[in-house]
């Protein structure tokens, strides 16, 4: 099996790089839309990205219309993309991204190199660690990401821990909880940094938290222990600093692309999402390659993210039809504002031709209500009122801005305070 | 009572109290493990022990990785002899052990009209202690050949020679050498006391007695503490000094091309920049005296001013996400200088206050100890032809094993060690033993995604080895 490609290199129209939710979603529409030879390039065992190890409801509702654990909705993702012809490449790791979509990769078989014609780049996104978070502490055992006790959990039936503290109240916090749950671990607390739980947790939810507190206004100081986990230091609402015995960390959420290998190779990289630049059609820099789904920016769901991929299906077998217009005059977009996150795209490719992602996605850092701008050297060109909070998604239409500046610089910023 | 038990059972373990060793070097560290393979090639009977589970466990587990060429040592100093040494012999064996160098040089930046002023100095320096083509060199030469650097850098000092190794595969097997060779490692074994009768050391240490009858005292930030339990006093006294490190994604290690040094002060070297062989970019270490030996914690605040340095120096690097931090602790003692210490009517020597040059230094060290011992020890027969083992391949200009067909899988992904590496370190006599160990004998999570991907794997991959599991069954515990 993993001499498939091998033998058979120069007939690969699209490869796509990661078989999670965005990747399937978009080798099962290129086939869809006719493209003769789709094959994913999946570095685990299996295909089915995140909701592999996600042991938990609630998958599926957009992509199958019922409500699946992530496992069950992982295998339906791959059988619904064998189903229609594509081809999943599991244990197959993209070592190097080359110039025109050619990849050097590695499999149980050795080293070797394939040049498809185009390349979906959808590798998802990870939760930020202890390390790049400059937590301080002792570097003991049992501090850890949400992702990595679910991998523990549901796939190899293992806990590190029995009772840790959950950091961070985004949505994975809750399926953090969850999997202790399962696990038999019992949390001590969790805690956030920020005035409120950042999920929009549905409230049906809230009861699930019972006999776990949550610290809101609280923030995580220092990790303690000598070789695992003995104890945090949190700072509270007073400002005063305490001890909270458990024996792991659970840093949940703070999400970043899983873009190393744009870093490491010729793709530009935004500074702002984490992810590759990309135009409204998910175009990197290099238009051989279309990022998709949660390597686009952190972080959505599941189901977002195969949406996307379904799109960019489509657009990439557009594109190998010649449908597509050319990179040429392009309108930069960034933010100018420490409130706002990240415009997605940062490019829009500005052509007769119609076509690509409606919308620009923004997200800013803290509640907001005020005024979103988009301003260019010439003053500003466009503006609405906004009321924003973390957990959402701030949608512009591109028609509107395009409508009004056509090349050069938008720079979106906020007028008004926090709310 | 109890005896201590090899690890590597090449003796009948009953008859090993009475075992004479030739010699027992305490502590493997990267000095005791070079003084353990020197000793072995010289034809002695070497034992090693070790407190912690796994090798590598105090200052030597994080350094700077680099083979200095002595070129700012102290003129006329022992330390300055065993570097240059100890440089001389890497570069003979680096290709029959399989070792990585990168010669990439260093720039020793002045960022002040003063630090200008003292780079004459500097080179004049290099120069007496033999680093001959160390030069002067202007902005625009620095600019040259860093073109990364900061525009405010006035000037610099050029050492082509100085190169960047794996801290952990040199050390890791130069001791396999010397068990390959007949040594005999005993881990998780404390020394607690010992009697010299005037031909023998027994030594007392937590999992037994051994005896021997020269005893070399490598234990590194515990050296001080062994003399004193065994000789109820110390030449000297430790002050564990820490050093913090961050480490950046692998994008930012094409922004400098060599190791980019300060002007050093009389306290320490600086902050420095410098590639890894495995292809990530770092900046540090801090100098932080304490009294705990244990305590290698590192703080936000100081990591931050770290980043803030090294995006003093080198701009871009504001924009590179961090990868890593780390602290390590070096064994400073009250005076500058290494503290070796013969003791030829006690058969014992102390090798101690080996403060931040032991990884460059620890070859030459090693041949300097066992010259001391030539003056009261035995005279032994070198081997012939000793055995050869390769180290582990881990930097990122060598062919890594991932790209050798029959790997099983790759396990972590972002430095690329595979299923067959994890097992391979968790045998032998050196094998992993705690999470640390498998690190630093294969680097698995030390990448960007810091154990996010695999994690999982390796709690299983790792079940029964360690004694601190990294996690245990569902419903079992």
């Amino acid at each position: 099996m993993a001499d498939t490609i091998s033998n058979n290199t120069e007939l690969i129209d699209v490869a796509v790089i990661g078989g999670g939710p965005s990747g399937l979603a978009a080798a099962t529409a290129l086939k869809e839309a006719g493209v003769t030879r789709v094959v994913v390039l999946e570095r685990e065992q299996q295909a089915g990205g995140v909701p592999r190890s996600c042991g938990h409801f609630a998958f599926g509702l957009r992509e199958f219309t019922r409500v699946l654990k992530g496992p069950e909705y992982a295998k339906r993702l791959v059988a619904q993309a064998i189903a229609a012809g594509v081809e999943i490449q599991n244990q197959t790791t993209v070592v190097q991204l080359l110039p025109d979509g050619a990849l050097r990769l590695s499999s149980p078989a050795g080293a070797n190199q394939i040049a498809p014609r185009r390349v979906v780049y959808a590798t998802g996104v990870r939760e930020t660690s202890r390390s790049s978070q400059l937590i301080s502490g002792a570097r003991v055992q049992g501090v850890m990401n949400t992702g990595a006790l679910q991998s523990m959990v549901y796939l190899k039936q293992r806990r590190p821990f029995s009772r840790p503290i959950i950091i961070g109240s985004e949505l994975v916090g809750f399926s953090a909880l969850m999997t202790c749950r399962h696990a038999g671990i019992r949390p001590v607390a969790m805690i956030e940094a920020a005035p409120n739980p950042i999920a929009r947790w549905p409230s049906a939810l809230y009861p699930r938290l019972r006999g776990v507190k949550l610290l809101t206004n609280t923030q995580l100081m220092e990790i303690h222990g000598s070789d695992v986990v003995e104890h945090v230091c949190v700072a509270g609402p007073d400002g005063q600093t305490r001890k909270i015995n458990c024996d792991g960390v659970i840093l949940s959420g703070q999400f970043t692309p899983e873009a190393a290998l744009a870093r490491s190779g010729h793709l530009k990289v935004d500074s702002a999402t984490g992810g590759p630049l990309v135009d409204q059609w998910g175009r990197c820099s290099d238009p051989t390659y279309f990022a998709t789904g949660n390597l686009f920016r952190p972080v959505e769901t599941a189901g977002r993210s195969w949406a996307e991929g379904r799109q960019t299906g489509r657009w990439v077998a557009l594109d190998l039809a010649g449908k597509l217009p050319k990179p040429g005059k392009n309108l930069r977009l960034s933010v100018r504002d420490p409130r706002l996150k990240y415009t997605m795209p940062q490019v829009i490719c500005v052509s007769n031709a119609v076509g690509g992602m409606s919308d620009i996605q923004m997200r800013v850092t803290e509640r907001i209500s005020g005024k979103l701008v988009a301003n260019t050297e010439n003053g500003p060109v466009w503006s609405r009122a906004l009321n924003a909070r973390p957990e959402r998604r701030i949608e512009v239409p591109i028609a509107e801005i395009v409508a009004q500046i056509a090349d050069g610089t938008v720079e979106f910023e906020i007028e008004g305070a926090a709310s | 009572m109890p005896v201590a038990q090899p690890i590597s059972q090449t003796t009948d373990g009953t008859a090993l109290s009475n075992h004479l060793f030739d010699v027992l070097v305490i502590g493997a560290g990267v000095v005791g493990c070079a003084v353990a393979r020197r000793f072995t090639l010289e034809g002695a009977n070497v034992a090693i022990v070790e407190k912690a589970s796994d090798i590598l466990d105090g200052a030597s587990k994080a350094n700077s990785a680099i083979l200095h060429t002595g070129f700012d040592a102290p003129p006329g100093s022992l330390e300055l002899d065993c570097i240059r040494t100890g440089y001389r012999e890497y570069e003979k064996i680096k290709d029959e052990l399989g070792l990585v160098q990168e010669k990439r040089g260093a720039v020793v930046v002045a960022w002040t009209p003063e630090e200008l002023a003292e780079l004459e100095g500097i080179a004049a320096q290099a120069h007496d202690n033999g680093v001959v083509d160390v030069e002067v060199i202007d902005s625009k030469t620095l600019r040259a050949s860093e073109p990364n650097l900061s525009e405010l850098a006035l000037g610099a000092v050029m050492v082509p020679q100085e190169s960047i190794i794996d801290p952990w595969s040199a050390p890791y097997v130069y001791l396999q050498q010397g068990l390959d060779n007949g040594a005999q490692v005993f881990l998780s074994c404390k020394v607690t006391g010992g009697a010299f009768d005037g031909q023998a050391w027994q030594l007392e240490t937590s999992t037994g007695k051994l005896r021997s009858r020269t005893v070399i005292n490598c234990a590194g930030l515990y050296g001080d503490i062994v003399d004193q339990v065994v000789f109820g006093e110390t030449g000297f006294n430790i002050t564990p000094r820490k050093g913090q490190f961050v480490v950046f994604d692998k994008a930012a290690a094409d922004l400098v091309n060599s190791v980019i040094l300060p002007v050093p002060t009389e306290k320490t070297k600086g902050i420095v920049v410098f590639r890894t062989v495995f292809g990530n970019l770092v900046v540090g270490p801090t100098a932080e005296d304490q009294q705990s030996r244990t305590d290698a914690t590192t703080d936000s605040h100081t990591l931050k001013a770290l980043i803030e340095d090294g995006v003093s120096k080198i701009p871009a690097l504001a924009e590179m996400p961090v990868t890593a931090v780390y602290a390590g602790l070096r064994p400073a003692t009250e005076r500058k200088e290494y503290r070796i210490d013969t003791k030829p009517e006690q058969n014992w020597i102390t090798v101690g206050g080996i403060r931040s040059t032991g990884l460059s230094a620890s070859l030459g060290i090693a041949r300097h100890v066992y010259g001391l011992y030539q003056s009261f020890g035995p005279e032994h027969q070198p081997i012939a032809t000793p055995k050869r083992p390769s180290a582990n391949v881990l930097a990122q200009s060598k062919e890594r094993d991932w790209q050798h067909a029959g790997h099983g899988e790759i396990v972590c992904h972002c430095e690329m060690v595979t299923r067959r590496e994890i097992e391979a370190a968790l045998r032998g006599p050196l094998r992993a033993r705690s999470m640390g160990g498998l690190k630093r004998q294969t680097r698995a999570t030390m990448g960007r995604c810091q154990g996010f991907y695999c994690s999982a794997t390796l709690a299983d991959l790792t079940a029964g080895r360690f004694d601190q599991p990294l996690s245990t069954e569902i419903g079992l515990g």
